[in-house]
């Protein structure tokens, strides 16, 4: 199992690899150092590393401005819970499909992810005069709606894939000792679905968490989210560059700290039935 | 943590309830530009005054901001209670019935006070549809330390002859000064409202009187060229994608000779904490050729209420706080009288401690020398100085700036670019119904 | 294997999901595919009048239509090539043993959880900008003369932002499959003496297969619509050298808020959408059966 790899080897994949690691780290690593230094320090050239006044001003600035907890509040709302309708929805039908496959199974997945390639600008309005009719705009339930039907057919593919590698047998013997399809569902299935659920369930938090499209325009004040509170920096009045930074590293923080801790969780559930 | 986030969102809730039993939130859609950001932080004067009334921002990026709250008020979606506006929409909107008129102010409001100018820009059939929170034109605004250092002297009117000379005077690549910065970023309200107001100084227009294009004609060549010249020889890197803000930023580090934008820019060139070159900036008017008219424009940004708002009484007593003379002596007494949003009252003008700011005069000349029903050389079927007051010109204006913008990106020739403006505004003209 | 009643409920549990997404694809489509016959502009309530196909000659016949065609085109494809050679290349690299993987595999992996505003702003001002950007700094100090990316360059620079967002993805999964292969496999080719290229191309290339088609399907969706990058960072321009269709389409009806236009160009973007889907389902079909 083990290779031999030789010392010098391994000493140069590490060179390599953390070279390579903090080259595509950078961008973030910068933004966050930018966020702590003075307007005047952020664009100076030759640009500072680390030996500059640290000052947490910037974010003093862009919590005056902006109330950050709410917009915070929401985007946690937002996406936990429309991962969480999603899972209720999705759970079932992917069990369906993968352990009763019918004729066109395939084709209604298929279809599914198809509904993904729609351009969102182009059904805007509709979904707007339809919002407005149904009382849903700025409203944290609409938003959990319109988010939970996009990310429906990733979640629904996910889970298939992983349900399909369970063995069959399992849940016949199940069905033997008398359990009913509830039970068969929640005392089977689930355990053995677990690393490959909460995988889709970070995946579909990140998707939701990041949307920019629907958050920003069915928004104004009260549902809101964090992708809303980083538009009204977008292009500000004079030196930006440390409010900037602070603004987006607030907004990034929560997402990339949960994806750090939970990324072994994530990794092992990311194959979309990629692997055998 | 299951408790801490129930307890949280008890706490959230039980916070809903107690403002939502005691006040009225009106959600006030706004500009992220400095005066509106400052006023957010002024709000407790407001709150003092009105205690029942609670406001919620939502702060956008110009043409975000346009394009939710023109969304909005067209769907009666009722999101916002005050929409920030510009001079372009009120009269478009006002005649569509979709703004509550202002004219019941009350008498300390003193609505006589507005500049002439720009409160005609705002009435439509003698009904005032918005509020002026600050009202801006364009005028050059230059380094007086290396005008200086050119050997040259800045007149108060200059030609843009003169412009060119000093621009290429003051020009120091290898410093990274660069002779001047001007909008290049695609927009209607970005490069073309420069672009506009300096073509009706070469005696160029959009229209002719029966609304055929006209950038075939000779004055539109003329202007682009120049704008050209200017830009390629003595203009910063990248400036296709400046707007006002890139311009500013690149103004307040020292890297432009002149930079001819909007009025309200000075108070930022001139604050000494944002500007590393606030004690050495001078103004003069917009250029000319000697034709008449100048390459400046007017513009103000407005409070208006929407029609079908619940909360009519809430809103008003919120624009009529914010664009009363009571705010600007707030600012004056907290910021410094340079701070104050400028532009919209004659009052304003009077006061001999507004009028030792540096800039205030060449703001009133510059407000006073535009006229948005009189704007080019020839007569025209439309108003506005920088922007053609029909409700397609947004989208015309914008796809004409895009192609301006790719001209000065160096990936088309200025012919191209003139010529493809002139196939895209026939065709969306056409289309509209204009011209047959 | 399957019951009558087990047919039927899972039937019945397929249809949730089912319904909610006809709804949500047949609703919206058909107002928009009304609305495309429509002179429908926001800014003039009460002028709505049937005209025929207009918009979709004004569409189609647009200069824009055929920039924005071959933009959406070159960036889905530039996007995915630069994803998937360097995820493989990335996997490859990760999938040997070296000191302090986990914390490696914890940066590669952060720009994934970036909001693509966010992105595209930090890119455009810090890294791009050819005056203040840290791009034109590293030049200037190295003597060259400062590029200016987002005009000389917009399509590719926005190419870049994009890749960079989506390398993660591609890497993780890629890695993931490479992980799983059979190891004793390679180690019989090696003492069989096959160069390490043959290794790859004959034995690895061929078990990432399906991770790479499942790569290519999944960017594929979300590449179809960029949108936030454009926006923030060009506008679309220079002229339409960045606009793709999903731009193309919000400048027609929320800059313009030709609601009618901007229907027809929703129709017609639908519709290559789903010649690319079918396209794209056959490609999948055939790779992920078995």
């Amino acid at each position: 199992m083990a290779r031999s790899v030789s010392t010098q080897r391994k000493l140069i994949t590490t060179v390599f690899a953390w070279a390579i690691g903090i080259a595509i780290f950078f961008p973030i690593l910068w933004t966050i150092l930018t966020s702590f230094k003075t307007e005047a320090a952020a664009i100076a050239d030759p640009p500072v590393w680390f030996n500059f006044d640290w000052t947490v001003e910037n974010y003093a600035t862009v919590q005056e401005r902006s109330n950050y907890f709410r917009h915070f509040m929401n985007s946690m709302i937002i996406s936990g819970g429309s991962t969480l309708l999603g899972l209720i929805i999705a759970v079932p039908a992917a069990w369906s499909m993968a352990f009763v496959p019918a004729k066109r199974t395939k084709d209604v997945l298929m279809w599914m992810l198809s509904t993904k390639m729609l351009p969102p600008v182009g059904v805007l309005v509709p979904i707007y005069l339809l919002f407005r009719d149904l009382g849903l705009l700025d409203t944290r339930i609409g938003l959990v709606i319109v988010l939970t039907l996009i990310n429906l057919p990733i979640i629904v593919w996910m889970l298939y894939t992983y349900f399909k590698e369970i063995p069959g047998e399992i849940l016949e013997a199940a069905r033997m000792d008398g359990a009913s399809l509830r039970s068969e569902i929640i005392h089977v299935l689930t355990p053995m679905a677990i690393p490959g659920m909460a995988s889709t369930v970070l995946l579909n938090i990140i998707l939701a968490w990041n949307e920019a499209f629907w958050t920003l325009n069915l928004t104004a004040a009260k549902a809101a989210p964090l992708t809303a509170f980083i538009a009204s920096y977008s292009s500000p009045e004079g030196l930006f560059y440390a409010k900037l930074s602070a603004a987006s590293t607030m907004a990034i923080a929560p997402i990339l700290i949960m994806g750090w801790f939970s990324q072994k969780q994530l990794v092992r559930g990311l194959t979309f039935g990629a692997v055998k | 943590m299951n408790t801490t986030f129930r307890a949280l969102m008890g706490a959230c809730a039980l916070a809903a309830l107690a403002t939502g039993a005691t006040s009225e939130t009106i959600t006030v859609a706004t500009v992220n530009n400095g005066d509106m950001i400052r006023m957010q932080g002024l709000m407790d004067d407001f709150y003092a005054k009105h205690p029942d009334i609670e406001v919620e921002w939502v702060t956008l990026e110009e043409n975000v901001l346009r394009q939710r709250v023109t969304q909005d008020v067209a769907t009666k979606g009722g999101q916002f209670d005050v929409m920030t506006i510009g001079t372009y929409e009120v009269p478009i909107w006002g005649e569509r019935g979709w703004l509550v008129s202002l004219n019941d102010l009350p008498e300390s409001y003193d609505i006589d006070d507005l500049l002439p100018a720009i409160r005609d820009g705002l009435t439509v059939e003698g009904e005032l549809y918005a509020a002026p929170f600050y009202g801006e034109s364009s005028m050059v605004m230059y380094r007086t330390d290396l005008m200086e250092k050119a050997g040259l002297e800045m007149p108060g009117a200059p030609t843009w002859d003169f412009i060119k000379e000093a621009a290429a005077a003051m020009t120091d690549k290898d410093n990274e000064v660069y002779g001047i910065c001007l909008r290049g970023k695609a927009g209607w309200g970005e490069n073309m409202a420069f672009l506009t107001a300096m073509s009706n100084s070469f005696g160029a227009k959009w229209f002719d009187m029966d609304w055929k294009p006209q950038f075939d004609s000779e004055e539109w060549a003329t202007t682009l060229n120049t704008y050209l010249d200017l830009m390629n020889n003595f203009g910063p890197p990248g400036a296709s994608g400046n707007g006002f803000n890139e311009n500013l930023a690149l103004f307040q580090t020292g890297k432009c000779g002149m930079w001819i934008d909007a009025t309200v820019a000075a108070s930022f060139v001139t604050n000494p904490n944002d500007s590393q070159v606030a004690d050495s900036v001078g103004f003069a008017q917009a250029p000319d050729n000697g034709l008449g008219p100048r390459g400046n424009w007017l513009w103000a940004w407005n409070l208006g209420i929407p029609a079908g708002t619940q909360k009519v009484d809430a809103a008003k007593a919120f624009v009529e706080w914010a664009t009363s003379k009571d705010y600007t002596a707030l600012v004056a007494s907290k910021e410094g009288w340079a701070n104050v949003p400028p532009g919209t009252r004659q009052s304003l003008y009077e006061n001999p401690e507004y009028q030792s700011v540096p800039f205030a005069k060449m703001t009133l000349e510059s407000i006073l020398s535009a006229d948005p029903k009189n704007p080019t050389v020839d007569e025209v079927p439309y108003v506005g100085v920088q922007f053609v007051a029909i409700p397609e010109f947004q989208g015309i204006g914008t796809a004409v700036g895009q192609q301006f913008s790719a001209a000065l990106a160096g990936q088309m020739s200025a012919e191209q670019a003139l010529d493809n403006a002139q196939k895209l505004t026939e065709r969306e003209m056409m289309k509209a119904g204009y011209i047959k | 294997m399957a019951t009558k009643h087990s047919r039927m409920s899972a039937r019945l549990m397929i249809s949730p999901a089912v319904l909610l997404l006809l709804g949500w694809m047949l609703i919206p489509l058909s107002m928009t595919l009304y609305f495309s016959f429509l002179r429908y502009n926001l800014l003039m309530p009460g002028m709505e009048e049937f005209t025929g196909l207009t918009n979709y000659r004004f569409f189609l016949t647009d200069p824009a239509f055929f920039a924005a065609l071959w933009n959406t085109i070159a960036l889905v494809v530039g996007v995915l090539v630069v994803t998937v050679i360097g995820g493989i290349l990335l996997a490859l690299l990760l999938d040997q043993p070296f000191f302090g993987q986990g914390i490696v595999r914890i940066l590669v992996i952060a720009p994934f959880f970036v909001m693509p505003t966010v992105s595209a702003l930090v890119w455009k001002n810090m890294f791009m900008n050819p005056v203040n950007g840290l791009f034109a700094h590293a030049a200037k100090a190295l003597g060259l003369q400062p590029f200016d990316f987002l005009s000389s360059a917009p399509l590719a620079s926005i190419i870049g932002i994009v890749s960079w967002q989506w390398l993660p993805f591609a890497t993780l999964i890629l890695l993931t499959a490479l992980q799983s292969l059979d190891q004793e496999q390679l180690e019989a080719a090696e003492m069989d003496g096959a160069p390490w290229i043959k290794r790859f191309w004959y034995i690895m290339l061929p078990h990432l297969a399906r991770a790479i088609t499942v790569v290519i399907l999944i960017q594929t969706i979300f590449l179809l619509s960029v949108f936030a990058e454009i926006l923030v960072t060009t506008n679309g321009g220079p002229g339409t050298a960045s606009t793709n269709l999903t731009y193309l389409i919000y400048m027609q009806s929320l800059l313009q808020f030709d609601v009618g236009g901007g229907s027809a160009g929703g129709v017609v973007a639908i519709i290559l959408a789903n010649i690319v889907a079918i396209f794209l389902m056959r490609m999948i079909g055939k790779n992920l059966d078995a």
